[in-house]
């Protein structure tokens, strides 16, 4: 549906676009992965026409957004990261705009009620969108992207600045619209993106740096985790005890942290799990377990140490895109880390 | 195009703008009407064409084209049109009509002195007609220089700026040609400077655009007039699709 070869796009000497090659398929669901300035909304720009390219091809349903512009445009609906609402208007009247302006062949009446309903607007029609608040603001802007039923959603950050209810009813949304469309999502949000997205293209300094279905990224991502046990003990005879248990491979101490209760760090064999055989040693010693975490690394974790790198040949090495270097676990005691996606997403959006 | 003039037409009157626009022609007009007529002059040829009229066009207009472009820019409204399967050149001809209409529509009111005028003497109506066309023409070359700024700029502020810088060049170039004197030339170089003295009068008598209406309103109306006129709209009117297009690359 979607081919995308060689892309890149330089602004005077800046390139922030660098040799982008992807296709995607008819009903695939694909998320944009990177931090703010990576070359996301560059890159969904080019896709809709709004910018022009400096090199390489873009096809969408195999009409050249270059040389033949008007077709593959009549195939997208573009939500830009700023709904492109002229605030002067009542929203009927607005996507009314909208609809002669695509030159959409469908019954105008039905067709706009019918998309007013899905997004859930219809209550507001007749308001100004200037008196509109965020959240219904972009779903006017997802409203105007539907009009003329396009194949193609291009949806740029579409949660973002809009408070939790929000979000899940547009992810909900796009999810409902994921039946039947070709999306393109960009969010700098990783659990966005694993909410809604079968296909992970993450971009990093204007390149693209993983491209993979979400499962295969995430094992390919996730790392041998090591658990954090707290004890209430004496911290010298428990260190080696856990130390004998079967399937450890090494046991640290990490210190006093609630009053006489200490934090072991425990790494385990590769595919062993060691959470009973621990838990058993303590109580043999009859000493009280209060707490035993994993520490593994999040996709949101990995994603940020990531985007933290200095340049995409460090990000790829984080990936384990080169094999020979590792992705060491962030010492992340006293944190309980495998949140529910939710809260991750929730904090994340502050 | 015709979405594209619909819904700027109708922005001009989402706010007091439009209807100030208008209000402030229709003043300008009627005061130029009583003007003439309350002299008691031997009234038989109504024309639109005087001078403080065609003055007050340089500034109203400046204000008609202001956010035309540079007001999508910074709202970023433009994404929804660029991205639309809409040639660029059809969004530019909606905007252009809009603003000529409203533009045209201010002169209204000239029909109505057009009636008055004739229920009380007999009249060549070719004189009224020809210098509405004269002025409409002209109307439509300014707006197509100030829809021209306003593709290059995000703010309308800037963009009312300088087209007003632009239009007032217009406005004196012909006494700025007057006020040349081609020097007489006896050496080479001599010549040579003035030749391009001449060019540049001749530049500034080329951008003269009330001479032009002027030939209008003495009914000399001539095809290369009109021809002028239509031109620099159309050359401006391309060149703005072009401005709009180049920005899309940079």
């Amino acid at each position: 549906m979607i081919e995308v070869t060689g892309l890149s796009k330089r602004y005077g000497t800046y390139l922030a676009v660098e040799n982008v090659s992807f296709s995607i398929n008819k009903g695939e669901v694909v998320g944009f992965l990177g931090p703010n300035g990576a070359g996301k909304s560059t890159i969904m720009n080019i896709l809709t026409g709004y910018l022009s390219l400096t090199q390489g091809k873009v096809t969408i349903d195999g009409f050249d957004i270059a040389e033949n512009p008007e077709e593959a445009k009549r195939r997208i609906g573009y939500l830009p990261e700023l709904p492109p609402l002229y605030t002067d208007m009542k929203v009927r009247e607005y996507l009314n705009f909208v609809y002669d302006l695509k030159k959409v062949k469908f019954p105008k009446g039905p067709h706009i009620d019918e998309i007013m309903r899905l997004v859930r607007i219809d209550h507001v029609q007749n308001r100004l969108i200037k008196n509109l608040s965020k959240g219904y603001r972009q779903r006017v802007g997802f409203a105007q992207a539907l009009i003329g039923n396009p194949d193609v959603l291009i949806l740029d950050e579409p949660t973002v600045g809009l408070d939790p209810q929000q979000i899940i009813e547009i992810r909900n949304l796009i999810t409902r619209l994921g039946k039947n469309h070709t999306i393109i999502l960009s969010s700098h949000i990783l659990s966005e993106i694993q909410a809604v997205c079968d296909r992970i293209i993450i971009i990093n300094y204007g390149e693209i740096i993983a491209d993979d279905l979400q499962d295969n990224l995430s094992e390919k991502l996730s790392t041998d985790h090591s658990l954090v046990a707290r004890v209430i003990c004496d911290e010298r005879d428990m260190l080696a005890a856990l130390k004998t248990v079967k399937g450890v491979k090494d046991v640290t101490l990490l210190g006093k942290k609630e009053s006489g209760a200490y934090d072991f760090e425990i790494i385990p064999e590769e595919g062993v799990d060691v959470r009973a055989g621990v838990s058993g040693r303590i109580a043999e010693r009859k000493k009280q377990l209060l707490s035993l975490t994993s520490n593994r690394l999040t996709l949101e974790q990995i994603f940020l140490k990531l985007t933290q790198a200095p340049n995409n040949d460090e990000a790829r090495r984080m990936l384990g895109l080169d094999e020979t270097d590792e992705i060491e676990a962030e010492d992340t005691t006293g944190i309980i880390i495998e949140m529910p996606e939710e809260n991750v997403t929730e904090e994340g959006e502050q | 195009m015709l979405a594209v003039f619909k819904r700027e037409f109708k922005s001009y009157f989402a706010n007091p703008l439009g209807f100030i626009i208008l209000a402030v022609i229709f003043f300008f007009l009627g005061l130029g009407f009583y003007q003439i007529f309350s002299a008691g002059a031997p009234y038989t040829e109504y024309v639109v064409l005087f001078p403080a009229q065609i003055g007050l066009l340089y500034f109203v207009i400046p204000v008609i084209t202001m956010r035309l472009f540079s007001d999508e820019r910074r709202t970023k409204t433009d994404q929804v049109l660029f991205t639309a399967p809409v040639k660029l050149i059809n969004i530019v001809l909606g905007k252009f009509l809009a603003s000529f209409v409203l533009f045209a529509i201010g002169f209204v009111p000239t029909i109505i002195y057009q009636i008055i005028v004739s229920a009380f003497v007999s009249v060549n109506l070719f004189y009224y007609v020809y210098s509405l066309i004269g002025v409409l023409l002209f109307g439509a070359a300014l707006i197509a220089v100030g829809m021209f700024i306003s593709s290059l700029t995000e703010s309308p502020i800037i963009s009312i700026i300088f087209t007003l810088i632009i239009n007032l060049f217009i406005m004196f170039a012909g006494s700025f040609a007057g006020m040349i004197t081609v020097p007489s030339a006896t050496t080479w170089y001599g010549t040579a400077w003035a030749w391009i003295v001449q060019q540049f009068v001749n530049f500034l008598n080329g951008m003269d655009f009330v001479s032009v209406l002027g030939s209008f309103g003495n009914q000399a109306f001539a095809v290369k007039d009109v021809i002028y006129f239509i031109s620099i709209t159309a050359a401006f009117i391309f060149l703005t699709e072009r401005s709009l297009e180049t920005r899309r690359w940079s």
